[in-house]
């Protein structure tokens, strides 16, 4: 009677690994004990024993191939009398840890095939969803093979179309873009418990919709978007100075504007200079966006949100310092319209007020850039050959490079830094 | 380390939940006090089930005319009747014996109490057979389970003569001529349809407006009529004031829609709810939460505490066997590493009277207060070809579906074995259904379970035989 030797569990959270190398080949006879292979994981090379006696029947898998599933059969013995003995050759451990004893314990059949952890798209293989997600997805005009299913075997249910979004169909829009991979499908991810922190040793704070918006968004972008920093040194003593002198002038008005609506408004008028930077990536084309609406990341009991100066280009500082105030004070009360946080093609994040020097902000798409502000401090600068001290804030722009190249970026900096840097500049 | 993990309490919660631990390879033991298959087995689903058997066939008896049949002076032997069910309990308490042992499973007999420990809490046995063990595991899972709730204060307490609660109704000397039974969920109306069967005057009081509180009105009234006609009587929207006893049986006062009543008999059984088994456990130390009696846990059963989990109804309600062990095998399965989804699954909950009930899901008020608009099916058994032909005809069969997605959201059934057919509309339920697929599926003719299919068709406007 043959048996299958299969992928053995080398620790409670291997889930795959490598066969590095095999020790027998077809025809050899092995005992008890012998080592038939070594098998290679992210974090050691482990020897396999034979648990059984026989003659190897076949080698199933290669030497080399990665990514072998735990449990998956790698050869055949052709027993001998040995039907009994356990199938797998974890070498030690008298008690096995609990996730190990459960790797082995589903029928070998089962797990024989690992099947692909998303259903095949758009080929004709049979997705497997409920009749209730079926039904639901029909209704909302979702397209199944963008859902990952979270039932058993990775069915799609009910919960897992309720949480989708009509239309989306990540894995078509990606397959039309040669230089897009295919959609990462989501990864397995272990509990808190298999990555050795227990149960009851924290509190669990249940996910809201801002925070699930902000993982799945976040995740996205970094994940998708090729993105890279660019980082300057803007010396902002005259900027302070010309802020002096503003809100002065407005005091009548009772506006304050704050170095944050400068930077905002330094951007808009940078964003008209290098509209090559004022653009979104779709799989059709580049939007290039006719308006600079700046996007201001705002933080809030339990996220942040990100409400939008419109056509910033287009307005006086003391405007965009009332409509930036009103907007910050609303997404605190969590009082804004959603055409108000949705949108936006530019965003400015600023973490000075915490006295972060320098940091590079995560994309918030379709934005084509963002921008991150650290705090203005008093630095020694190099004039003349001479030291001097200066007020000096560290910017850094993040870019999406499917539309911003280096260069554009650097254009863009370089504007920004002429504007903030002699800001009678702006008004010209 | 003693064990990988232990359970303590071996009703139907704990002594499943130590199978699968051991099927998962899991050094595993489990404590208890008393006997194994705890309630469940030895003083609650089961025996009752063998007396509610044997109530059955009595009644039957009364209309073997309409079947054409004859039998002279039919009798019953109390004392047989009770060892019957007694029987039938040891049977099973010595199968879970023998499932304990083919699963190498370590029976320690004794009361278990927790303390401080590596990890997970150190389990002390004071062992029935004297002296005590100390223990420990990776995990300890308790499953202790529940008893009757009593109300000292208004006299609703047992005191194994002339009140009872479930576990002296069980084993009586003697069926009593009268009975009053205070509570009318599915442990009260099955010890009154017991009696009633066997030809007690029985009385049920209900503090709730309708009999059997957890199902759907509908068929709340149609229990209350059909139990009406086998002559059990009912009070319902009645407040217990004071169960007294005197030297011929008990009175009980009551307070119905603000006027006061009395109710004497030779006995009375409380049955107004369960509370779980939470002390002597040394639970406070550790730091558990404890709510009404129950521990407050997690979606996987954990207390909080490290290595400490709470199944089954310990962990609170519903308060059924099919729970505890469903929450049994999903936390011992989460304990190791898999990944069970099946906490979702709805829990059926049935009521052994005669006519059974049985129902699964959300009832049609429940699915209105959630904003769900319905779509209802109802069928009667009256018109079904293998109800007739058995002389079963009473009941029938609510369905309540998602009008927005079809989706069946709850099923409810009122007549004889529906007990055996509400399974079909669990599994509807777990595999997310829709009407399209209850209407599609094939139903045998002539069973009683057509009546399903037909209720399901009523609620689309599709009913055949009406």
């Amino acid at each position: 009677m043959p048996i299958d030797v299969l992928m053995p569990a080398l620790s409670p959270t291997m889930e795959e690994g490598t066969l590095a190398k095999w020790h027998v080949k077809a025809g050899d006879a092995v005992r008890s004990g012998d080592v038939i292979a070594e098998i290679e994981t992210d974090k050691a090379t482990m020897e396999v024993e034979a648990v059984d006696e026989g003659v190897v029947e076949a080698i199933l898998v290669a030497e080399g191939t990665e990514g072998v599933k735990v449990n998956t059969p790698i050869a055949r013995l052709a027993g001998e009398g040995a039907a009994s003995a356990p199938q797998t050759a974890p070498a030690s451990a008298a008690t096995p840890p609990p996730a190990q004893a459960a790797a082995q314990s589903p029928p070998p059949a089962a797990l024989a095939k690992p099947a692909p952890s998303a259903p095949a798209r758009g080929d004709g293989v049979r997705i497997f969803a409920s009749p209730l997600a079926r039904r639901i997805a029909a209704q909302k005009g979702i397209d199944l093979s963008s859902v990952q299913g979270s039932g058993p075997h990775g069915r799609i249910i009910r919960r897992d179309v309720e949480a989708a979004k009509p239309g989306a169909r990540p894995a078509q829009v990606q397959a039309s873009t040669p230089s897009a991979a295919p959609v990462a499908v989501s990864r397995p991810v272990l509990s808190l418990q298999q990555m050795g922190i227990p149960e009851g040793s924290y509190d669990l704070v249940p996910l809201d919709g801002m925070r699930k918006t902000v993982a799945r968004r976040m995740t996205d972008s970094f994940r998708d978007v090729p993105h890279f920093p660019l980082s300057v040194d803007l010396e902002i003593d005259a900027l302070l100075a010309a802020r002096v002198k503003i809100n002065a002038a407005l005091e009548g008005q009772g506006v304050k504007v704050s170095v944050n609506d400068l930077v905002m408004k330094a951007a808009a008028i940078a964003l008209k200079r290098v509209p090559e930077a004022n653009a979104s990536y779709t799989p059709e084309g580049i939007a290039m966006h006719h308006h600079a609406d700046i996007a201001m990341a705002v933080a809030i009991e339990g996220g942040l949100i990100t409400p939008i100066i419109r056509a910033a280009e287009t307005k006086g500082l003391a405007q965009i310092a009332t409509e930036a105030k009103d907007l910050a004070e609303r997404a605190r009360s969590r009082k804004l319209k959603p055409e108000e946080f949705q949108g936006g093609t530019f965003s400015v994040s600023n973490l000075g007020m915490f006295g972060i020097r320098s940091f590079a902000s995560i994309l918030n798409e379709p934005q084509g850039c963002i921008l991150s502000v650290g705090a203005g401090e008093k630095r020694p600068v190099v004039r003349a050959d001479a030291l001097a001290i200066a007020t000096v804030m560290t910017v850094t722009l993040t870019c999406d490079h499917r539309v911003v190249d280096g260069a554009v970026g650097a254009r863009w900096m370089q504007a920004f830094k002429g504007l903030i840097e002699d800001p009678i500049t702006m008004i010209v | 380390m003693d064990f990988d993990v232990i359970v303590i309490g071996a009703g139907p919660g704990g002594y499943v939940t130590a199978i699968r631990a051991a099927q998962l390879g899991l050094k595993t033991a489990i404590v208890e006090r008393e006997a194994l298959g705890g309630v469940c087995l030895n003083w609650g689903c089961i025996p009752t089930k063998a007396l509610l058997k044997s109530g059955e066939v009595y009644e039957q008896l009364g209309h073997l005319a309409d079947y054409g049949l004859k039998v002279e002076k039919a009798s019953f032997d109390f004392a047989g009747v009770i060892a019957r069910s007694r029987k039938v309990s040891a049977q099973l308490n010595a199968g879970v014996g023998f499932l304990m042992k083919k699963h190498k499973i370590e029976v320690v007999e004794g009361e278990a109490t927790l303390e401080k420990g590596q990890g997970a809490p150190k389990v002390v046995v004071a062992l029935k057979a004297g002296g005590s063990r100390s223990l420990q595991a990776r995990h300890v899972i308790l499953a202790t389970g529940a008893r009757a709730r009593t109300i000292p204060a208004v006299g609703l307490e047992p005191d194994g003569e002339r009140v009872w609660t479930y576990r002296e109704a069980m084993v009586p000397k003697a069926a009593p001529k009268s009975l009053v039974v205070i509570g009318s969920g599915a442990i009260g109306i099955e010890f009154a349809s017991f009696y009633r069967a066997l030809g007690a005057d029985v009385t049920v009081v209900e503090a709730l407006p309708r009999i059997l509180p957890v199902e759907d009105e509908e068929v709340s009234k149609a229990a209350q009529k059909a139990f009406e006609r086998r002559g059990l009587k009912f009070r319902v929207g009645a407040a217990v004031k004071k169960l007294s006893k005197s030297k011929s049986g008990v009175e009980v006062a009551l307070e119905v829609g603000g006027k006061a009543e009395t109710l004497a008999a030779d006995v009375a059984i409380v049955a107004v709810g369960i509370v779980g088994n939470v002390e002597g456990l040394g639970l406070e130390a550790l730091g558990v939460k404890v709510e009404k009696t129950h521990v407050v846990t997690d979606a996987h059963g954990g207390t909080g505490v490290p290595g400490l989990y709470a199944i089954g109804d310990l962990a609170g309600p519903p308060w059924l066997a099919h729970k505890a062990s469903h929450e049994g095998v999903h936390c011992i399965e989460h304990i190791a590493g898999l990944k069970p989804s099946n906490l979702t699954a709805p829990i059926p909950g049935c009521t052994y009277a005669n006519p059974q009930v049985a129902s699964v899901g959300l009832t049609e008020a429940q699915a209105k207060e959630k904003g769900i608009a319905v779509k209802v099916g109802r069928f009667p058994f009256k018109v079904n070809g293998k109800a007739i032909a058995s002389g079963e005809t009473e009941g029938f069969v609510k369905t309540v579906f998602d009008a927005a997605t079809g989706a069946l959201v709850g099923a409810h059934m009122i007549g004889a074995e529906v007990t055996e057919m509400i399974q079909g509309y669990a599994l509807a339920i777990t595999l997310e259904a829709t009407e399209a697929e209850l209407h599609a599926t094939v139903y045998p003719h002539p069973t009683m379970s057509e009546a399903m299919h037909e209720s399901a068709l009523d609620a689309f406007g599709k009913v055949l035989h009406i």
